[in-house]
């Protein structure tokens, strides 16, 4: 079965960073993978999404109208790609920045205040991570161990932000487990 | 060492220094700049050599010279930076230097855009430089495949003397997919003694080697074209490559579609066999030399009602599917342009409006 994952938000959210930790996890994990960035002529604070496709199988098109689910950093992106989620899909709300919800009765919601989070942390750049551990603690698309060890593996290179990435990740599973 | 996750742009660069090449000249061009840039940090590792030229024209007539020079030499571009090159293309051809060049296309003509596209067919299988030469022209779909490819370029363009070309799009270039190197790389020895302006002393023969495309004598530059294309039938005997796809069934239609394209085929024939319609698709994983009787034969079978090229262009491809085809079902073309991919649900629409 392939699943896909679309996330969006501005540019120096750190979109295209959570898409690439998913796809490596899910690679370790076994799957086939392909993750694909927007790459039109984008600009800082324009819109960046990324397309992570996970599968058992080859990966066919990379190219998907409906992707299963949705992680949704600013509320453009959640206006852009909402009504495209797959039914059954996760859509994850950063709810700190986003006043609205999906609209729609067929998926599973999830709203949290990534930023928020993030600020209590100590800085607003791991909302991004605290959004990704809410989505995959949501989906269980991947272990959420193989992401742990993904995302230490990612910053193993600047070892002093892997405590508040961690912390991150803690905080990103308690939100989602909490609704 | 086993599969990392890589951008298709970074990971044709690192296949290259695995293959053995130290030389790689280019300017940077969107999409595909993060070969360089990958480059331009991996070469001087390796001891090897990044220049980046103050044009494309400029770089064409470096790869020219190392290449005479005997070096394993790449530049990567894409579709105007490949324009400006191609002078240099046609003289490399006649020259029968080995040279790899990468085009990852964009949309045109002009400027165009930035987003993939399959443009930029007939300038590679048909020249976009002047005179009677063909480039070796293979197309890969995915990360993994680039990397094989570029592995496999180098000593194809030694074997041939013959400029390759890797012809892949914007997607394939940005998209991240693992890919796996193998652990042991030794490139292929290569035949440069046969050909290049690497010292008589050096290579211990008593006769010269020479580089050059001028001919003035109508005779002799016959004979040199007949050498050509003597050169250019024996890929079409040797190197034609190409993927089936479910040809194995009874198929009521076969798509002829190449490179990023073809994977939103496949994953349409696949939905569309969930539904009880059989589709059979021919990958051609070389454009020049073209999959023609593998294409012929599979056209020919009985319940194929259609042949459909499908590309990311207005109807390129087509006209070598539709000599393959050679009359025996109707061909028809879809495609899109300027950086839009049809859909795997758009591909399934079109292949049921054409089949009974």
């Amino acid at each position: 079965m392939q699943r896909e994952v679309m996330f969006a938000g501005f540019g120096g959210q750190g979109i295209l960073l959570i898409g690439n930790i998913l796809a490596h996890a899910a690679m370790e994990q076994g799957f086939e993978v392909a993750w694909v960035p927007s790459y039109g002529p984008e600009m800082r604070g324009g819109t960046a999404y990324c397309l992570v496709a996970i599968s058992d199988r080859p990966i066919g098109s990379p190219i998907i109208r409906n992707p299963m689910h949705l992680v949704a950093m600013n509320r453009p992106s959640l206006e852009k790609f909402a009504p495209m989620v797959k039914p059954n899909g996760v859509v994850v709300i950063n709810s700190s920045l986003i006043s609205i919800g999906a609209e729609r009765d067929d998926v599973d919601e999830l709203r949290v205040p990534a930023n928020d989070i993030a600020k209590d942390l100590g800085s607003t750049k791991v909302a991004n991570i605290v959004a990704l551990s809410a989505f995959v603690a949501r989906s269980n698309i991947v272990d959420f161990e193989v992401l742990r060890k993904c995302v230490q593996e990612q910053f193993a290179s600047r070892e002093k932000l892997i405590p508040i990435n961690m912390a991150a990740l803690d905080a990103g599973e308690k939100a989602a487990r909490l609704k | 060492m086993g599969k990392i996750l890589m951008k298709g742009n970074e990971a044709i660069g690192e296949a290259a220094i695995r293959a053995g090449c130290l030389n790689y000249f280019a300017y940077p061009i969107t999409p595909q700049s993060e070969v360089a840039e990958y480059l331009s940090r991996r070469m001087p590792e390796v001891g090897g050599v990044f220049l980046q030229g103050e044009s494309e024209v400029a770089v064409g007539y470096m790869l020219f010279g190392a290449a005479g020079c005997g070096a394993r030499v790449l530049t990567t571009s894409s579709s105007p930076g490949i324009s400006l090159m191609s002078e240099a293309i046609s003289y490399i051809s006649s020259a029968e230097l080995p040279v790899v060049f990468v085009n990852i296309v964009r949309g045109g003509p002009g400027l165009g855009g930035i987003l993939p596209s399959q443009a930029d067919y007939f300038q590679a299988t048909k020249g976009g430089g002047h005179g009677d030469y063909r480039l070796l022209v293979l197309a890969p779909s995915g990360v993994q495949e680039a990397v094989d490819m570029v592995m496999m370029a180098f000593p194809l363009a030694e074997k041939y003397r013959n400029p390759v070309m890797i012809l892949g799009d914007g997607l394939i270039g940005q998209m991240m997919e693992p890919v796996e190197f193998s652990d042991h790389l030794k490139s292929e020895p290569s035949n440069k003694d046969d050909w290049a302006t690497n010292g008589m002393d050096t290579r211990n023969r008593k006769e010269r080697n020479l580089v050059k495309s001028l001919f003035l004598d109508a005779e002799l530059l016959e004979e040199h074209n007949l050498v050509l294309k003597a050169k250019y039938d024996r890929m079409k005997q040797e190197e034609v490559r190409y993927e089936p796809y479910n040809l194995e069934t009874d198929y009521r239609a076969l798509v002829v579609s190449y490179g990023t394209m073809s994977r939103v085929c496949k994953t349409a024939i696949d939905n569309m066999k969930a539904e009880g319609i059989e589709v059979a698709m021919i990958r051609p994983q070389t454009l020049f030399p073209f999959p023609i009787d593998p294409i012929r034969a599979a056209a020919a079978k009985d319940g194929c009602q259609a042949a459909i090229s499908i590309e990311l262009s207005m109807g390129q491809m087509v006209e070598d599917v539709e000599r393959s085809v050679q009359g025996k079902c109707p061909v028809h073309w879809h495609g899109k342009a300027g950086g839009e991919i049809p859909t795997p649900e758009e591909v399934v629409d079109v292949i049921k409006s054409l089949i009974k």
